[in-house]
């Protein structure tokens, strides 16, 4: 019921009902952009946008950014974790032949 | 897909639960070490941490992606009410079938809520009885219904958490601006933070920590959950729904417990920012009010936990427009057990009914409806039975 999926705005389609064109997986389908326009992002600007769509609604803005620094984060998740217990370990080894 | 295939990648994931089980047996170390810091070290390994996914899109992708069969023995997941159709009292589906009955009306719905029994047929079976009942995408789409067809009285089943409120919110205040005179809404609304606090005034259950919706939380921000820290001192992880998502909150989670904090963290970040939608949120307050009164199947009334459409906008609320009456409250029938799994006290496969005379064929509880009710899950993933207990 609260599935939603990403797509990309490719283009307006109707300025005052507040209608766009999304590329979602390849399929286009006209949703409502209301919940992702505001001042800071006119809907004038919006083409290439990547956005949350649930029920023909576009419910979100995907931030790219977030996207990229969570993915970077699992990326390193393992390797820091390790490395600290690497260094925990040597200094238990250090404390214990001291 | 973008935005998909990354996070569903399997060396990463493997990598997570190497983690997440490197964090449990650091909460569960062995007696000799018990005397050491850890938090939680009075516990016992015969009591797992209990972690609730309230969200039936996580409980769906939990099994999809056989998540839990990864996660050491330690961590049990109890699956939560966040399935709409799964916590929709049958007198709900009655009001439905009531209303797809009367001469003219064109009921619209989506497609989760088709099967759901009533006490006397689901929607799937009023259709097929004559009614017209159309499953629909989007609300908007019903909207397009009423527009080609002036002569018909359209209704649209509003259902679901705060992910769908917007939209139907939106769509009404579209049918005002237009003056439709044929549309109608048939609001069974309800909310997720007055859902999660019934849960944690249940003395049953004995949870640890909680993944929070996702798609919810895109409404409504990071901070409606506040509460569940504060007074209830269980740590929450906001996720989403792809299976990297699921491992890393829950490795959040496991991190949180294992360092004695307790705070809301957002893991899905990408979609959910802290103050929520800020236009869905002004076209809910717009049209949306608290209803006294809720009745879940399963919980029971939740004073709080459902919305009604304000009286500005009556004209626009099938429950004034079909003079409904405040249905009397429905029992399932005896031998199902859907409170108890609902509320995670019972698991499935104790429930008599279940892969039985109840199954997806013919469900006989709203569990076995949707494939995000665990019923389904289970039966479709294949755990008809209790697993081994792992010693």
């Amino acid at each position: 019921m609260c599935l939603g999926i990403p797509g990309q705005i490719t283009e307006l389609v109707d300025l005052d009902l507040l209608v766009a064109k999304v590329d979602i997986g390849g399929v286009k389908r006209d949703v409502i952009i209301t919940c992702v326009v505001d001042d800071e992002h006119p809907a004038e600007e919006c083409v290439g946008a990547w956005v949350l769509v649930h029920a023909g609604f576009a419910m979100s803005r995907l931030d790219e950014d977030e996207a990229a620094r969570t993915l970077a984060y699992l990326a390193a998740i393992g390797d820091m974790d390790a490395e600290l217990e690497a260094i925990r370990n040597i200094a238990d080894a250090l404390e214990r032949s001291a | 897909m973008k935005y998909i295939d990354e996070f569903r990648d399997p060396a990463t994931a493997k990598k997570l639960v190497e983690e997440i089980n490197r964090l449990t047996s650091g909460m569960f170390p062995s007696t000799s070490l018990r005397e050491r810091s850890s938090p939680l070290a009075e516990r016992s390994r015969s009591q797992p941490l209990q972690v609730m996914e309230f969200c039936g899109g996580h409980t769906h992708t939990l099994f999809k992606y056989g998540i839990e069969g990864m996660l050491p023995a330690d961590i049990e997941m109890v699956h939560g009410p966040g399935c709409p159709v799964c916590v929709l009292p049958m007198s709900r589906v009655d009001d439905c079938v009531t209303i797809a009955e009367q001469p003219g009306v064109i009921f619209t719905t989506f497609g989760d809520a088709m099967r759901v029994p009533g006490t006397r047929k689901s929607l799937l079976q009023a259709k097929a009885d004559g009614c017209d009942v159309r499953m629909v995408y989007s609300p908007m789409d019903a909207l397009t219904i009423a527009r080609k067809n002036p002569e018909r009285d359209v209704v649209f089943f509003a259902l679901g958490f705060e992910t769908t409120m917007p939209s139907t919110a939106l769509t009404l205040l579209q049918a005002h601006r237009e003056g439709l005179q044929n549309f109608s809404l048939f609001c069974n609304h309800i909310t997720t933070p007055a859902t999660m606090r019934a849960i944690l005034t249940d003395p049953d259950l004995k949870l640890d920590g909680f993944l929070a919706p996702g798609h919810v939380s895109m409404v409504i921000g990071v901070h409606p959950y506040d509460f569940v820290t504060r007074d209830y001192h269980k740590p929450l992880v906001i996720t989403g729904f792809e299976p990297l998502d699921i491992l890393h909150a829950l490795w959040m989670l496991m991190k949180q417990l294992a360092e004695g904090r307790c705070e809301v963290e957002n893991q899905y970040a990408r979609i959910v920012p802290e103050a929520g939608n800020v236009a869905g949120l002004k076209a809910i307050a717009e049209v949306y009010e608290t209803r006294e009164h809720s009745e879940f199947r399963g919980l029971g009334n939740i004073g709080d936990a459902g919305v009604q459409i304000r009286s500005a906008y009556a004209a626009y609320d099938a429950e004034k427009r079909f003079n409904l009456q405040a249905a009397a409250s429905s029992h399932d029938p005896e031998h199902l057990k859907c409170a108890e799994v609902l509320r995670g006290v019972i698991k499935p496969w104790d429930c008599p009914a279940f892969g039985k005379d109840c199954n997806p064929q013919h469900p006989l509880g709203a569990l076995m409806v949707s494939p995000e009710g665990s019923c389904a899950a289970y039966y479709a993933y294949g755990k008809l039975a209790k697993r081994k207990e792992t010693a």
